[in-house]
């Protein structure tokens, strides 16, 4: 009999589809959540997570769903495990996850602030970012709450349309 | 396992773990991660820091959730929620960091439910009641900065993992502070009654501030950012004598022991509970 490793890209293929909980449009590889996916010497599949935020109350879930996933998927030994460096930052979220996002509703983030060494800098004076409309385009917008129903998203609201909408706020 | 309900696949995914029932982890949250504690670093050391550190997180996070349906809006209830949501997943990572190095392999439930207040390590500032919104404000100014600083340095801690949840609390912390920063220049620069509660705010937390930066000396940034936000307000910096003793050595107030008894009440009264 001839026993083979399981296959380690089919196994990515599969974690790769899992969608995240609290914003099911995108799957965990759109949000970067998922990192590598490997096959240890014993035939482990190991799939790596990167939590977004310290207090993410959705990676039990993750964590659940992609084991089971890959278990309905045929492969027997799954092991999740958390990977915590380097840290999740907005800028993972990857082209196709972006616009999956916009599809529904919710501005992506701009590029994650670039962090020198040192103290970080407090910045009092108002500052001027451009979000787009998710559903008209316009960039006449403001912040009406930078924190909204998960912690990854602030409230905005469109002054060229009226419609509010969600924005994934870069970090 | 075809039952896509998540609390299904959560159940089958953890038919052993019985205590799950006061929402904490299903899992450890360092769960995968390599806790070999390197040669070099103090394991007893890394893990009274860490527990001080996640005592801190906890206790304010408490504080924060009390605010829950009586915030001034509706936004800012999201808010102060959210940042307590930040501090209760830095404070369940630094738990389970702790027991992984101390050697008594205890989980993050038993830092947070079964210890008593002389056990807590946590900064007084932190357990203090929540008092009106500027209290609550500046309180979030002074302990943001200062664990801003001490996690910045500890992003280059020699425990990789100590130093990877201080990179992801940098993230956070430092919009934690902008959040209290704007709201302080919005408060003290904003009616006379707003003014003066700012003042007598500044006036009642200054004096837990030595025992901060004898716990770690973030003198230098704490100072920069209440020079740069009372400017910005128009609010005198305040002067303040620091009050003897510490929470670092267990010297608490009398406030910390009833925010522990409700905290812990649950865990408490059905200690091995099942869903």
């Amino acid at each position: 009999m001839v026993t083979t490793l399981p296959d380690a890209r089919l196994a990515r293929r599969i974690a790769e589809q899992v969608p995240d909980p609290e914003l099911p449009m995108l799957t965990l590889a759109d949000l970067g959540v998922l990192r590598e996916v490997r096959v240890g010497d014993d035939g482990t599949v190991v799939a790596e997570l990167t939590p977004t935020y310290s207090g993410c109350p959705a990676m039990a879930e993750m964590r659940a769903d992609v084991a089971a996933r890959l278990r309905d998927a045929g492969f027997d030994r799954v092991e999740i495990v958390t990977r915590l460096d380097p840290p999740w930052s907005s800028d993972w979220i990857t082209p196709e996850g972006r616009r999956k996002l916009t599809e529904h509703g919710i501005a992506p983030p701009g590029p994650a602030p670039h962090r020198a060494a040192g103290p970080v800098p407090l910045v009092l004076s108002p500052t001027r970012r451009t979000v787009h409309c998710p559903r008209c385009g316009s960039a006449d917008t403001e912040e009406t709450s930078r924190f909204a129903a998960t912690s990854c998203k602030a409230l905005w609201r469109c002054r060229a349309c009226r419609e509010p909408f969600e924005y994934v706020k870069e970090i | 396992m075809s039952d896509d309900h998540v609390y299904m696949t959560l159940a089958e995914g953890h038919e052993d773990d019985s205590r799950w029932a006061y929402g904490t982890g299903f899992e450890d949250p360092l769960h995968g991660v390599d806790t070999t504690v390197p040669d070099g670093v103090d394991a007893a050391e890394l893990a009274a820091l860490c527990v001080a550190l996640g005592d801190d997180a906890l206790v304010q996070a408490q504080r924060l959730g009390e605010w829950t349906t009586r915030a001034p809006e509706l936004e800012e209830e999201v808010a102060l929620a959210n940042i307590g949501l930040d501090l209760l997943g830095q404070a369940r990572l630094l738990y389970s960091r702790a027991g992984q190095a101390d050697g008594t392999g205890r989980d993050e439930d038993a830092y947070a439910y079964f210890r008593d207040a002389d056990h807590f390590r946590n900064v007084r500032l932190a357990e203090l009641p929540n008092g009106d919104f500027a209290f609550s404000v500046v309180r979030m100014l002074l302990l943001s900065s200062w664990r801003l600083a001490q996690f910045q340095e500890l992003t280059s801690h020699p425990d990789p993992v100590l130093s990877a949840i201080a990179a992801k609390g940098v993230k956070e912390l430092a919009y934690h502070r902008q959040y209290a920063a704007e709201w302080s220049v919005r408060l003290g620069d904003g009616t006379e009654e707003s003014h003066r509660r700012m003042r007598a705010a500044l006036e009642q937390t200054a004096p837990y501030l030595g025992e901060m930066f004898t716990a770690y000396d973030a003198r230098d940034e704490v100072v920069a950012v209440l020079r740069q936000v009372t400017d910005t307000a128009g609010l005198p910096m305040p002067v303040y004598r620091p009050l003897p003793g510490s929470g670092r050595a267990g010297e608490h107030t009398e406030h910390l022991a009833p925010l522990l008894a409700e905290l812990q009440s649950v865990a408490r009264a059905h200690p091995e509970a099942t869903w």
